[in-house]
């Protein structure tokens, strides 16, 4: 398998705040990794240095052999990579449909953009019946939905979804998971942040545990579950 | 309490539902207080009044030409570009050069009506040109500084034009030739000059072209992105920082229109016509709710309404009262509706 991802080393502060330190991951085409830890661990501050929203004051970035730290978002997302985002960022004053054409806002291809429409909306029937609400209006899940179908309108060769279970309701989380599965069957790569690190490792291939900025474990997604450090942190210990 | 509170589900909070009728009565009282001036000037001279409100929202245009300029970088970056105002200005000036010093045209005739369609783009290239290297080399570093920094810099840059022109211009009003037909149409019995002519055929396409780039264009799609959400729009691949150059260089583009419109319509230049007319232009766009497209060209035409009938009807506080006049009415406007007329109070944006 060919390194798709290749994060080496990377160190990304907030000012004085040095969140990421020596951070080092990467994500094979055809995987789902996940980014598992606590809360502060430096998880989406990694995302958001991969997407271009941070520049890393050490370190780089590869994806597909190319250099990609440094470089802005709309850079990163005409590379491939496309990210749906913590707490949902979806555009409020805009309608479900608005925001998921600005999630194709640079394929050309008109038949392709309508065709992962469709795709997506398939994968999130509930999101059809309300196409053409404004975003902002929508419920906490149903905005979730949208942000990851968002992403995916993008047609990215890796998806980066920071929290993509967050605030939806058991049934949903479910569904939002088989929808990972779904994803990466269709060919797409998966990096993902997981506050439920049990499911997260249920579909992942392989994890890293972050905490207080730095890698602390890394290996298969089956291993990790087996781990007793792990599941007595994360996983609510038994 | 908890039944009171239920009961009101449906309407908002008390506190909305005191809002809400607080703004219908200001409304109304405002409205009635309009309309009964109007209507005693109406029944005095009625042919007067239909006078004064078309040279009224004649310049109540010009002023959503430099309104918008002001709405639309608030809209997508949160600042207060006091600078603007001076862009006008150095426009005004610029088209004065273009068509009499550099192309030497003095009078209405196709070679002078060629030159105004020549100064027209040239002048909006200027406006957009300017505005995009002042965003570049001042505002775009200060992006993520406290919202102090960028403000105090664009009094700063406001400074800066200020000098421009006063160099360019020399420190009193100059008298410029027009190259517009000076004779005047009849609509009964008002008069319409040939420069509100002008102005409607200039500045009205420019208002719709606007408005269809940032509604259908993909351009438009990046600038209402970027004005929600920075980050979220880079996320799709929007280029921010072109997006909020793209935002100047159209605003920009409506202040040297503007110029160009004024200087030939009005026919004088002078260094501190930026502070002049783009204090009145921001004062609409606040009125009518800054960051909304609209909102600015509703609150430029009331606004310039509002003058032309106090300046110019029989009944009225006379010319000295104008800027008097207006505020006062923004000042009411805003203790009603303190987000402006078509904005919203969670600040609607482009
Ligand atoms: N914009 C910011 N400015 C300053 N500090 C920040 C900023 N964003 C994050 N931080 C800090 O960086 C650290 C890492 O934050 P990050 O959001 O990456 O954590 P996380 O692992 O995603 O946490 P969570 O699971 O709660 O989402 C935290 O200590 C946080 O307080
Ligand atoms: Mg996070």
């Amino acid at each position: 398998m060919t390194a798709m991802l290749e994060v080496k080393n990377i160190e990304v502060a907030y000012g004085k705040i040095v969140a990421v330190k020596d951070v080092s991951l990467t994500v094979n085409q055809g995987e789902i990794v996940t980014l598992i830890g606590s809360n502060g661990a430096g998880k989406s501050t990694t995302l958001r240095t991969i997407s271009g929203l941070l520049k890393p004051r050490k370190g780089e970035i590869t994806f597909k052999g190319e250099r990609i730290d440094g470089k802005p978002g709309h850079t990163i997302v005409s590379a491939g990579i496309c990210q749906s985002p913590e707490g949902r960022r979806i555009f409020p004053r805009m309608s479900a449909r608005e925001n998921l054409e600005l999630g194709a806002f640079l394929r050309n291809d008109k038949a392709g953009v309508a065709a992962d429409m469709e795709r997506v909306l398939d994968l999130f029937p509930h999101l059809r019946e309300r196409i053409e609400q404004r975003a902002g209006t929508m419920s906490g899940g149903e905005q979730q939905m949208l942000a990851v179908s968002r992403a995916l309108m993008g047609a990215p060769s890796l998806l980066l979804l920071d929290e993509p279970s967050m605030g939806l309701a058991p049934i949903l989380v479910e569904a939002i998971f088989d929808t990972i599965v779904k994803i990466r069957e269709q060919g797409t790569t998966i990096l993902l942040i997981e506050q439920n690190a049990m499911v997260a490792l249920e579909v992942a291939d392989r994890a890293y545990v972050m905490e207080s900025g730095e890698v602390k474990m890394s290996g298969k997604a089956s291993d990790l579950k087996k781990d007793e450090a792990i599941t007595k942190a994360y996983l609510g210990g038994h | 309490m908890a039944k009171s509170a239920e009961m009101q589900k449906f309407k908002g909070t008390p506190g909305q539902i005191r809002r809400q009728r607080i703004e219908r009565t200001g409304a109304i009282v405002i409205s009635l207080v309009l309309a009964a001036w109007i209507l005693v000037n109406l029944l005095k001279s009625p042919q007067q009044v239909a006078q004064v409100a078309v040279l009224g929202l004649r310049n109540g245009l010009l002023y959503a030409l430099i309104a918008l300029g002001y709405t639309l970088v608030y809209g997508i970056i949160e600042l207060i570009n006091f600078a603007h105002g001076d862009l006008f200005m150095l426009s005004a000036i610029f088209s004065s050069y273009f068509i009499t010093v550099w192309f030497k045209q003095d009078e209405s005739n196709p070679a002078g009506w060629l030159t105004f369609i020549s100064a027209l783009f040239a002048v909006m290239a200027f406006g957009a040109v300017i505005n995009v290297l002042i965003e570049r080399l001042a505002y775009r570093r200060l992006r993520n500084a406290p919202r102090l920094a960028p403000l105090i810099t664009a009094v700063g840059m406001s400074f800066l034009l200020n000098f421009i022109g006063l160099k360019w211009n020399g420190s009193t009003p100059r008298q410029w030739p027009s190259v517009i037909p000076n004779n005047d149409i009849y609509i009964g019995e008002v008069r319409i000059n040939m420069t509100t002519i002008l102005l409607l055929l200039v500045g009205v396409p420019l208002l719709l072209a606007l408005n269809f780039i940032v509604t259908n264009t993909k351009s438009g799609k990046a600038m209402r992105a970027t004005a929600q959400d920075k980050q979220a729009a880079a996320l799709m691949g929007i280029n921010v920082n072109k997006t909020i150059a793209f935002t100047f260089a159209i605003g920009g583009a409506m202040a040297g229109a503007a110029g160009l419109l004024y200087q030939q319509s009005i026919g004088t230049t002078n260094y501190n016509l930026g502070f002049q007319l783009g204090l009145i232009a921001f004062t609409s766009a606040v009125l009518g709710g800054i960051g909304n497209l609209w909102g600015a060209v509703v609150g430029a035409l009331l606004i310039g309404l509002v003058q032309g009938l106090n300046d110019g009807l029989p009944i009225a506080f006379g010319q000295q009262w104008s800027q008097t006049v207006v505020f006062a009415i923004l000042i009411t406007i805003l203790v009603f509706k303190p987000a402006g007329l078509l904005g919203k109070v969670t600040t609607e944006k482009v």
